[in-house]
């Protein structure tokens, strides 16, 4: 086991080295960085001497390791569109974001697991199969058009929610949360349906899938024949053992959930680090699109390990495997 | 009659086709939106992009309502600069269907050179294709497209930007698209390549090259087609995301995303039709496709026979 984690560990980091690589093959082949940092008024000297400072004359690896190694330290230079530090940026921006990435995740594992499990224990029921094609048709719609019929519904006919922004925030520390005030609370409940729902029916038909697996075996047929209560069946038997698929997919998902706010925020103007990036690529903003891009890489990469090594942790039978096999 | 067509409508697969109701409605949708994309410069009405053809006293028409000023009427009504919206949703599925299958012709054609060369080749370069394709396959396709397009946009001098914008738009959705076209060919490549007539195709001394193209290729493209009909969905609605977040087609070439994207600024004030019309018409074009390829996938399931 600890070789398997050893290899899953150094394939990130590997993985990581690449898109460290890209990140910085952008910063130094997409525009000038020279161009950029100096105006119209130049001599060849201030090119020379900015072209020395940036450590634009040392050889490409050299440059690449410095990169890293700034990058490790949260050092992603200057935003061109801004003029402020990149990092102070995302801290500003990062709440936003994780606020609603959370309450989604939230949201879709909670009605996720709840209505799979529903649909499972009633396969032919009426809800159930209305549940199902639902679904089907939710799956097959743009994030960006559900967030627009919400907004129709619920903001523009109804009147009852905001349409966009995060309401008013209170500032703990450099945190600012929108959770303790009631347009704030308000402003999250829209987008983070929108942003949830994909995952919710993915963990839905999951759940679905697996429990009606489980519920054919012997084992649950001898915990009925036992006269355990239905209730003991469905939870404490069946549910549990679904769940080794489920955690994996969610575990997966919150990396998805973080990298699909790039399209709910733009929806909902939702000031967070998705629309900071978008508004990176439109104007293209070198420093801010590599600092993003480093930043989900890093959050993709540690969520997959992460999720690849629970799998022992929450499955024994894996374990034993592998070291009947002797590695 | 020709026998290319006798056997066509005598084949398994037509006969399943003519017994589902959903290929068939799915198939219909399909055929007249891309008939209708295709003849847009003869059915549209007017040019929605030729200043000349365009009447401002008609802006914000009703749908199937008499404007006041003009007398015209538009069934599907109009944008705030007269632009009638049935035409500019003809020309914006033109947009659409050319980016959604140029991006996915591209991503095929990567793909597949890539995974037949990992599968026939083997060793270090198969594991070297794979293990970027890996790396890919863990961010979603929709940043890996937004990426590209920045990166893109950033090389193209700013005057030519709009012009070269529905190619970057193919690039980006097609490199971020090739990893399931080389997974599938590698997979099929790997167990053609042990056969006979490829034994044999090697004895006689054909070159690598000739086996991959003429022998092994045709072998896998049965799954490819379904992979190419699911992808040309996806496609469409990752561009119809990245022209609505305003990185997409620009405004002087509209595609349905963008429509959508000026459609939404409308909402508040009223003018549903405007965002309402663009979006149907993206949501029975994905829909479509996508239920096209599902069913491809079974009736081309050997294992369901």
């Amino acid at each position: 086991m600890l070789t398997y984690i050893i290899r899953r560990v150094l394939q990130s980091i590997f993985v990581l080295l690449m898109v460290g690589l890209v990140a910085f093959s952008m910063f130094r082949f997409v525009g000038d960085p020279v161009d950029s940092l100096l105006g119209q008024e130049r001599t060849q000297a201030d090119i020379e001497r900015v072209r020395e400072q940036l450590g634009l004359n040392d050889p490409f690896p050299i440059q690449y390791i410095k990169f890293l190694g700034k990058a490790a330290q949260g050092d992603f230079g200057v935003s061109y569109r801004q003029g402020r530090e990149v990092s102070t940026i995302l801290a500003e921006r990062a709440p936003a974001t994780l606020e609603l990435a959370g309450v989604s995740a939230l949201l879709a594992i909670i009605f996720g697991v709840g209505l799979g499990v529903f649909t499972a224990i009633r396969r032919d029921g009426f809800m159930a199969n209305f549940i199902m094609t639902t679904s089907l048709i939710g799956v097959s719609l743009p994030t960006f058009l559900i967030g627009i019929l919400l907004i129709y519904v619920f903001a523009v006919e109804l009147g009852w929610l905001p349409s966009f922004g995060r309401g008013e925030v209170v500032q703990l520390g450099w945190w600012s949360t929108g959770f303790l005030t009631e347009s704030g609370l308000k402003a999250i409940i829209l987008p983070a349906i929108t942003l949830g729902l994909y995952q919710m029916t993915l963990i839905m038909r999951l759940v679905r899938a697996e429990m009606l697996e489980v519920l054919r075996t012997d084992y649950i047929k001898f915990a009925r024949a036992r006269g355990l209560s239905k209730r003991a069946v469905n939870f404490g038997h069946a549910l549990k053992n679904t769940m080794v698929p489920v955690i994996t997919v969610t575990g997966l998902q919150i990396g998805s959930i973080i990298a699909f706010a790039i399209i709910t925020e733009t929806v909902f103007q939702w000031p967070g680090v998705g629309l900071l990036f978008i508004n990176a690529v439109q104007f293209v903003d070198i420093p801010v699109m590599a600092a993003y891009l480093m930043l989900i890489s890093v959050m993709f990469v540690l969520i997959n390990t992460i999720v690849d090594i629970l799998y022992f942790a929450i499955d024994p039978r894996l374990s034993a495997d592998a070291s009947s096999r002797g590695h | 009659m020709n026998t290319a067509l006798s056997n066509f409508l005598a084949s398994d697969f037509f006969y399943k086709f003519s017994r589902s109701p959903v290929a068939i409605a799915a198939f219909i949708v399909t055929m007249t939106l891309v008939l209708s994309a295709f003849f847009a410069p003869v059915i549209a009405t007017q040019n929605p992009f030729d200043p000349g053809s365009l009447n401002l006293m008609n802006g914000f028409s009703k749908p199937g309502v008499v404007n006041d000023f003009t007398g015209e009427t538009f069934f599907l009504g109009t944008d705030d600069q007269g632009r009638d919206i049935y035409s500019t949703i003809l020309y914006g599925l033109r947009v659409s269907l050319f980016v959604g299958f140029s991006a996915v012709l591209f991503a095929m054609i990567l793909g597949a050179t890539l995974g037949l060369i990992a599968g026939y080749t083997g060793g270090r370069v198969d594991s070297i294709i794979m293990r970027i394709a890996d790396i890919q396959l863990t961010f979603p396709a929709i940043l890996i497209a937004l990426l590209i397009f920045g990166i893109a946009k950033g090389i193209t001098p700013p005057s030519y930007r709009d012009e070269v914008a529905i190619w970057v738009l193919i690039l980006a959705i097609g490199l971020s698209d090739w990893v399931q076209f080389a997974r599938v060919v590698r997979g099929a490549t790997l167990v053609e390549r042990n056969k006979e007539y490829v034994q044999a195709a090697k004895l006689i001394g054909r070159s690598p090259f000739s086996i991959m193209i003429k022998h092994i290729l045709p072998n896998t493209l049965g799954p490819v087609l379904v992979i190419a009909t699911i992808s040309l969905a996806l496609a469409i609605i990752a561009e119809a995301t990245l022209s609505f977040l305003g990185v997409g087609a620009p405004p002087t070439q509209p595609s349905l995303g963008t429509l959508i994207r000026i459609g939404q600024s409308f909402l508040f004030s009223g003018e549903w039709w405007i965002l309402f019309y663009p979006a149907v018409t993206l949501l029975a074009l994905a829909l479509s496709v996508n239920l096209l390829g599902d069913w491809l996938r079974d009736a081309l399931n050997p294992k369901l026979k």
